[in-house]
């Protein structure tokens, strides 16, 4: 009843291809922006805004760079936690080596270091493909874990190995506060959801769909598979990398490679796999999924009053992890994002049952 | 000189305990064309397992016994019900079944036999040897002639005789194998079956040389590449493989190492395999994969 | 068809051609005229050879030996992109669709050639972009429109029956506007109506667009009414090259085709 199309025509191609061509979806996508910029920094706790939304959203962000490469270009990859610390250590050394330097700016050109980096790594995806090309991934991962640690020169010869990151501010507005950081994450996040988006459903989208489907026949059309991998990379680890340095400013304060480790890789991973490979929504819905996981698990043992211990809960957690993978793959291979579309077209039908 | 040589023994007796690990992977692939990720996972348990046992008071050839009982049961129950489920899926599906899996597994077995580090006590002593003026651990010596002795019993196994045909053949296509009569799920219960008792082995000899701890699942990181440079089809390539990064991983430490900072160990295996990608894609002994159109 | 078509001079040379995957020769010595266009059928019995030698000529395979001249440009190892951007499209027996997308964005990736705007001003959409999918989806429309495949325009494509698949992979090969169009057994497994379909999709092709087709068939009916020339291959050696006439009378054809008693 609410969710009809019925009398929605669309008069012209533009509004055919628009990104929410349904009525009932732009309204909901313009209460959600509006919660989401408006009423949350006013009424979300610190706890709430720091601990679950912003880790939420900057998850977000790397599920979606991972989900460019694996799930609309189709190359497997288990090295996104290392194209993060890539971004966090250069937008770093960005900001203290040249001072004054603007904090969007800094981050901006993080993201380009990561993205320079992953092209490298992307290379091999020219010869090899499937889990051959995620080892050659995993290269990358252990790495650049073992150089960042290694080469002082990244970490500004820190005699503790950790550092801490420099205050932000932008146009003169310092972020320090719980809301403050959030509204800057969700910014950056929303504006470059828009941009994948776009890309996914413009030319380039096209291309690496076409790359992951069936490369021999998307080369006998014509498209550049060279290019085509290597933008795929460079892209996603574009985002991952900037993901990685919200992740160490706006999270953490400090710029930490022990943060993008391979077990965040596979947590990146296992967001895609969850919410949807190859969709944007997924990337979210993978993201909120395992960030309210622990906080759930943990609700849960504490209604056992402290009768169950932390560890394990956390062996719990792992768990649960790998079993949900598991029934993830064997009944709803494309993820949580496919469960919504079923319940939309369900809610189509509402309340008729045929 | 004796020193690099040193090095080097060192190195290939490591490499065959590597091997050993990715038999494990072989096994499963040849047979299944699953590359399961479980394995280190596998291992960790089957260590776990044994050595809980142990403690309990159980006699160590009994334990034994017991452990293989438990790793053929998780075997069959993983074919059972994980694999039998996504057959039809793609390679990819399959293989990220089995991250989730090694997740599930390696949580099970900290819950179930707890997270502390336990010693594994093989009565072997590690105590070096001398073989012609070069030092030789004991330990790794009998490791690395059970690994060897392993490894050679398994590629008879495979060439020799039926039921290793018949793995053969439902790694090259399940529904052929099928219409031929070899009965698939049986067949992928006792390749796991056999999966799982590798994975003592490793998990046994693995165990008391580092300690039976959560690091094991690392050591399956590090088989990766070693199937790489072997092939993954291979059992012969598990072999050379093993060597290859065991002996490389050593040598590039003490000779290289000095001047990169150490601690290459990590990668360089990977940064090996990955030339070696580039280079020869199926590695030393793999199958050459021609895509037709 | 229509007897005021003008069939010009020869714009593929296929000169002395041979290729074999490890043990197996596929291709021995071929050579063979395609003029401007013209309808040319490529037929022979399986395993002759001639799915590869559609493959040689828009570049999936390498030859050993040969070259390929098209529109005069000489090359003995062309690479399949590279035939791409000189107007060679084809379709693939086995349907080489993309199974992720939709109709539409299937043939719309058929135009990417055209497409020149960077992946910075996609990220951006607003725009010249915008312009641009517009421009090449009204083009895009128009194939529909012409296969008449409307109403399946947003399916998934992997969801669509096999009669429909190749139409859409034909759709796809279109987008691309060639001037040499392969076509490996576009008719395969259709019923009667479904050829009779295909068959006047491409002779309006070749008819209203002068694009020069080379299709394999097995159905000589369809063979012997579309084409002007036929071209026969048999144990990867041409054994037969004329006007469907010509090649029906041909001794070693009929022997290849029906066997000879020995």
């Amino acid at each position: 009843m609410i969710y009809r199309e019925a009398g929605q025509f669309k008069i012209n191609y533009q509004s055919d291809s628009a990104i929410l061509p349904i009525l009932q979806d732009r309204l909901f996508m313009f209460g959600l922006l509006a919660l989401a910029f408006i009423v949350i920094p006013v009424v979300g706790s610190n706890y709430f805004l720091a601990g679950i939304l912003t880790p939420f959203l900057i998850l977000a962000l790397a599920a979606l760079g991972l989900n460019i490469l694996t799930g609309y270009a189709g190359q497997l990859s288990l090295g996104s936690a290392a194209f993060m610390a890539v971004g966090a250590f250069a937008t770093y050394n960005f900001m203290i080596r040249i001072p004054g330097i603007p904090l969007l700016l800094a981050l901006l050109l993080g993201g380009v270091m990561a993205a320079l980096v992953g092209v490298l790594f992307g290379l091999p995806s020219l010869r090899i493909k499937g889990f051959y090309l995620a080892v050659a991934t995993l290269a990358a991962q252990f790495f650049i874990e073992w150089a960042l640690t290694k080469f002082g020169w990244f970490t500004n010869y820190s005699s503790s190995g950790v550092i801490s990151a420099p205050e932000m501010q932008v146009f003169g507005i310092a972020i320090d506060t719980a809301a403050k950081k959030y509204l800057f994450t969700l910014a950056i996040v929303a504006v470059l959801t828009l941009a994948a988006k776009n890309l996914v459903r413009s030319a380039m989208g096209r291309s690496w769909m076409a790359v992951r489907d069936m490369d021999v026949a998307a080369e006998v059309i014509g498209i550049p598979i060279l290019k085509t991998k290597l933008l795929a990379f460079a892209i996603s680890s574009f985002y991952c990398g900037i993901a990685g340095a919200l992740w160490a400013f706006v999270l953490l304060g400090t710029v930490d490679p022990q943060a993008f480790d391979l077990h965040r890789s596979f947590q990146v991973l296992f967001m895609i796999i969850v919410g949807g490979v190859g969709s944007i929504l997924g990337s979210y819905l993978g993201a909120a999924f395992i960030v309210l996981l622990p906080i759930v698990l943990n609700l849960v043992g504490q209604l056992f009053h402290g009768a169950v211990s932390t560890q394990f809960l956390s062996n719990l957690e792992m768990m649960l992890f790998g079993g949900l993978i598991i029934f993830f793959l064997i009944v709803e291979p494309h993820g949580l994002a496919r469960l919504w579309q079923i319940a939309k077209e369900k809610l189509r039908m509402w309340p008729f049952p045929h | 000189m004796q020193f690099f040589i040193e090095v080097l023994v060192g190195g290939l007796l490591a490499g065959v305990m590597y091997s050993l690990v990715a038999l494990g992977f072989v096994l499963i692939y040849k047979a299944s064309g699953v590359f399961n990720f479980a394995q280190g996972a596998l291992v960790l348990f089957a260590a776990l397992t044994f050595v809980s046992i142990e403690k309990m008071g159980v006699p160590f050839w009994i334990a034994l016994a017991i452990t293989l009982g438990i790793m053929v049961l998780m075997g069959v129950a993983i074919e059972r019900i994980v694999l039998r489920r996504l057959v039809n899926q793609p390679p990819i599906s399959l293989f990220m079944a089995t991250i989730g899996l090694s997740f599930f597994i390696e949580g099970l077995a900290q819950t179930v036999w707890g997270t502390e580090v336990h010693g594994l006590d093989l009565g072997i002593a590690d105590e070096p040897f001398d073989v012609m003026g070069v030092f030789i651990s004991k330990f790794d010596l009998f490791a690395a002639t059970l690994s060897g002795v392993l490894v050679a019993a398994l590629a008879l196994f495979f060439q020799k005789t039926k039921l290793g045909r018949a793995l053969r053949a439902v790694a090259d296509d399940h529904q052929a194998a099928l219409s031929v009569g070899i009965p698939l799920k049986h067949i992928w219960a006792i390749v796991w079956a056999v999966a799982g008792f590798v994975a003592l082995v490793a998990g046994m000899l693995w165990g008391s040389r580092l300690g039976v701890q959560f690091a094991l699942t690392l050591v399956v990181l590090k088989a990766l590449p070693v199937l790489i440079l072997g092939g993954f089809t291979s059992v012969p390539g598990a072999i050379v493989g093993g060597l290859i990064v065991g002996a490389g991983e050593k040598l590039a430490e003490v000779y290289l190492g000095p001047f990169i900072g150490g601690g290459i160990e990590n990668w360089f295996p990977y940064m090996l395999a990955l030339l070696f990608l580039l280079v020869r894609p199926e590695g030393l002994f793999g199958e050459r994969h021609i895509e037709r159109v | 068809m229509n007897p005021n078509r003008k069939i010009g001079d020869v714009i593929l040379k296929v000169e002395n051609i041979s290729m074999s995957f490890g043990g197996v020769k596929a291709l021995t010595n071929i050579s063979l005229d395609v003029r401007e266009h013209e309808v040319c059928a490529i037929i022979g019995p399986n395993g002759a050879g001639k799915s590869s030698m559609l493959n040689v000529i828009n570049g999936v395979y390498h030859p050993q030996e040969g070259r390929i001249i098209y529109k005069g440009h000489a090359s003995q190892s062309m690479h399949a992109h590279e035939a791409a951007r000189h107007g060679i499209a084809r379709t693939f027996q086995n349907i080489a669709l993309f199974k992720g997308m939709s109709v539409l964005d299937n043939i719309m990736t058929g135009r990417n050639l055209k497409m020149h705007t960077n992946f910075l001003q996609q990220a951006l959409y607003w725009g010249a972009t915008q312009r641009e999918e517009i421009r090449h989806r009204r083009k895009v429309e128009e194939i529909i429109d012409f296969l008449q495949i409307e109403n399946i325009r947003k399916t998934p494509v992997g969801r669509l029956p096999y009669g429909l698949q190749k139409r859409v992979e034909l759709g796809r090969a279109l987008a691309a506007e060639p001037t040499l169009l392969l076509l490996d057994e576009p008719m395969a497994g259709m019923n009667v109506e479904e050829k009779q379909d295909m068959c006047r999709f491409i002779l309006d092709v070749n008819d209203e667009f002068g694009t020069t087709i080379v299709l394999i068939e097995h159905d000589m009916g369809v063979v012997m009414d579309i084409s002007d020339r036929v071209i026969v291959l048999d144990y990867g050696k041409k054994i037969g090259d004329g006007s469907p006439e010509e090649v029906r009378a041909n001794p070693d054809v009929i022997a290849a085709y029906l066997g000879t008693s020995h």
